[in-house]
This record gives C-alpha cells, structure tokens and sequence, in this order.
C-alpha cells in the first residue's frame, strides 16, 4: 500500500501550495494528477487513500481526478515509436529492439488544482 | 458567487520525497561516499549476498549498513555478526524506505562513527519489487537482485524495479540445476525493459560470479571518488 505514503508527499505538496494563498485557505473542488502507465501507481487505490486522508481536513471534499498517461517508447533502430504492452513484452514490434527510450508513461505529476478564494471577511469595526 | 480559480503547478507527486532523497545525496556527496541501494523481492537474498559482500570488500573498504525491515532485527543482527557498523530501520506497516527514514539512520549512524570516514554506505531496502522502485533515498546507484525462483517473467510483471536499477544481480545461481528455469531468458526479459544494466548471475553459496560484481562495486566506488573532486561541499 505505497498509495498511502504516495498520498502522504501529495498532502504535504498540498500543504506548501496552501501557503502561497496564506492567510486564506482556498476551497479546493479538484486536484488533476497525471499518472503514467510505467509506474507503481494504482490510480483507483490512490483515490482511495486520498478520499479517506482528507477528511475532516482542509482538503475535505476535494476529488481527485487521474489522468493515465499511457506508456509509449521509441524504437532505437527506426527511431517510430511504439505502445509495448505493459506486463508482456516491452520490445519495439518494428524492430524488436528493447525499450530503450521511454517518451511517456513515467509520470506521477500533480499537474493543476481548481479552487475558488472565500471573499476576505469585513474587517472588525 | 467566487470565481472558480486553476492554478497549475506541475509538481512531481513524490516532490516531497525527492527533496528529502536530494537533501541525503548532498550529505553523502560531502562525505564522499557512495550509496548503494540493494533492492528485491522478500527472500531473493540481499542479507546474504550483502554477508558475503562486506566480508569480501572489507579489507579494501569502510563500510556501513542501513538495514531497513518491516518488523525485526534479523538481518542487521546477521550484519552486525560481520564486524560491519549496521543501524536498523524498522518500518513499521512502510513496505520501502522512504528518503526520511533513511534520514533518520543517518542520524543513528553518525551517533556511532563518522561518515566521512566511509566509503560505501550500503542500503538494504524493504523486501518488495513495488514500492521501492518509486521513492528515492539519495543513493547513487540502484541494485535489484532476482532469484532464479522467482521465474523469469518477473522483470516483466515488475518492470519499473528492473527498468530503474543499474545494476541487476540474478541470484541462487547454485539452484540452477534443479529448476525448470532457464537463465538466459531471465536476462532477456531484463534487457526488455533495461538495456543499459549490467546483470550478473552469481550465487552467495557457492561463490559464482562474486568476483564480477564486487568489481562492479569497486569501479562505482572508483566513479565516486572522481566525482567528488568536482562537488562542491555544502554548507
């Protein structure tokens, strides 16, 4: 269950982007992470984890959107790129040649967050 | 009505972790050791292999041992047995070492000697072929080890580990004989996902191809030594 300290640095980068809107706390409805196919990541068990930690937290109701990034290689003897089939085989159907370069699939960003700002309270008279 | 508002950030997920794993290298880097991360399945045979490592590498080397399990002692008590300086990490439910254990050892090790006096800090991590691919600990180089039990479409079903390592070591070598397993495909599958490792079959029992990899230890201690001519010290 690594989801579950995946979800842990998530927070904690949710944490330090809170800080920039200080002394506000922004009301987050989504937050968009990109997940690539060659990575350990299970998107539905990080969805999980991160419904369950939020909680009662500033972060209570925020979805968790994943977008799968699926795993794509380039052939080093044709430079074409390719989809291995994951779990399978990894070689180039062109050339057979190993993956060697991998153009995407490794990515585990946190690419945006949708939010809204509650209007700054009347000062006290 | 407030304005629903984007901001986009780009992070790494595993920020977080990476700033911690980046933080240990800089010690290390100012210590001038290397950092060997030693990663498999549970039971492929890192405490052995590491046994018969420091055995072999400690008259040329100071070393130490970061030992990280989920529950016991066991293999730094097998460590310790050696003469070698080895500091427990005890998971707890973790099931990798992630950069801020690590940093805590760190913290144990320099209680007990002081770092710069070492050569090769050796990180033996969680028994899994998950998780650990995924969290950096600062190391300068990954090892993943895979027995000959474990069948030879593992690299395949576990990718990301063997796609990660710089070097693999196909382990139990000795059993060989006495499997329907065939070797060569093993090493197929790995240069599958990972053209660029160097893999060597060995066996901790019976001594098989030891010398290559304590030769491939040496020449990254070597590569090491050349880099730290050329990294600045921190502050």
């Amino acid at each position: 269950m690594h989801e579950v300290d995946m979800t842990r640095c998530l927070l904690l980068s949710m944490q330090s982007w809170r800080q920039r809107h200080d002394p506000a706390t922004p009301l987050v409805s989504r937050v968009h992470l990109q997940v690539g196919q060659f990575t350990c990541v299970e998107p539905e068990q990080l969805c999980f984890t991160w419904s369950v930690a939020v909680q009662g937290s500033w972060l209570d109701g925020a979805q968790l959107e994943i977008e799968t990034v699926p795993l794509v290689g380039r052939c080093i003897a044709c430079g074409g790129t390719y989809q291995p089939e994951v779990a399978n085989a990894y070689q180039s159907p062109c050339c057979r040649q190993p993956l060697e370069e991998i153009i995407s699939g490794r990515e585990l960003r946190i690419r945006s967050v949708d939010y809204t700002l509650p209007t700054p309270s009347s000062p006290i008279a | 009505m407030h304005m629903p508002l984007e901001d986009t950030l780009g992070l790494n997920l595993l920020a977080a972790n990476q700033h911690q794993a980046d933080h240990n290298r800089e010690h290390f880097d100012h210590w001038g050791l290397l950092c060997l991360n030693v990663m498999s399945s549970p039971g492929a045979g890192k405490t052995s292999l590491l046994e018969r490592t420091l055995a072999a590498l400690a008259p040329e080397f100071a070393m130490a041992v970061l030992e990280g399990d989920m529950t016991t002692q066991l293999d730094a008590d097998r460590i310790e047995a050696i003469g070698v300086p080895v500091v427990p990490i005890t998971t707890g439910r973790a099931c990798h070492l992630d950069a801020a254990m690590v940093s805590g050892g760190l913290g144990l090790l320099r209680q007990r000697l002081n770092p710069a006096d070492l050569d090769i800090l050796w990180v033996e991590n969680v028994g899994n072929l998950v998780c650990p691919a995924e969290f950096a600990v600062g190391e300068h180089r990954k090892v993943a080890l895979l027995s000959v039990t474990e069948g030879d479409d593992k690299p395949l079903k576990y990718p990301v580990m063997f796609r990660e390592a710089d070097c693999v070591l196909i382990t139990k070598t000795d059993l060989l004989p006495h499997l329907p397993v065939e070797v060569e495909r093993i090493e197929t599958h790995i240069r599958q996902v990972n053209p660029r490792a160097t893999v060597i079959r060995v066996s901790a029992t019976d001594g098989e191809g030891l010398p290559t990899w304590h030769t491939w230890v040496r020449q990254q201690r070597s590569l090491r030594r050349q880099d730290t001519l050329i990294t600045p010290a921190i502050r």
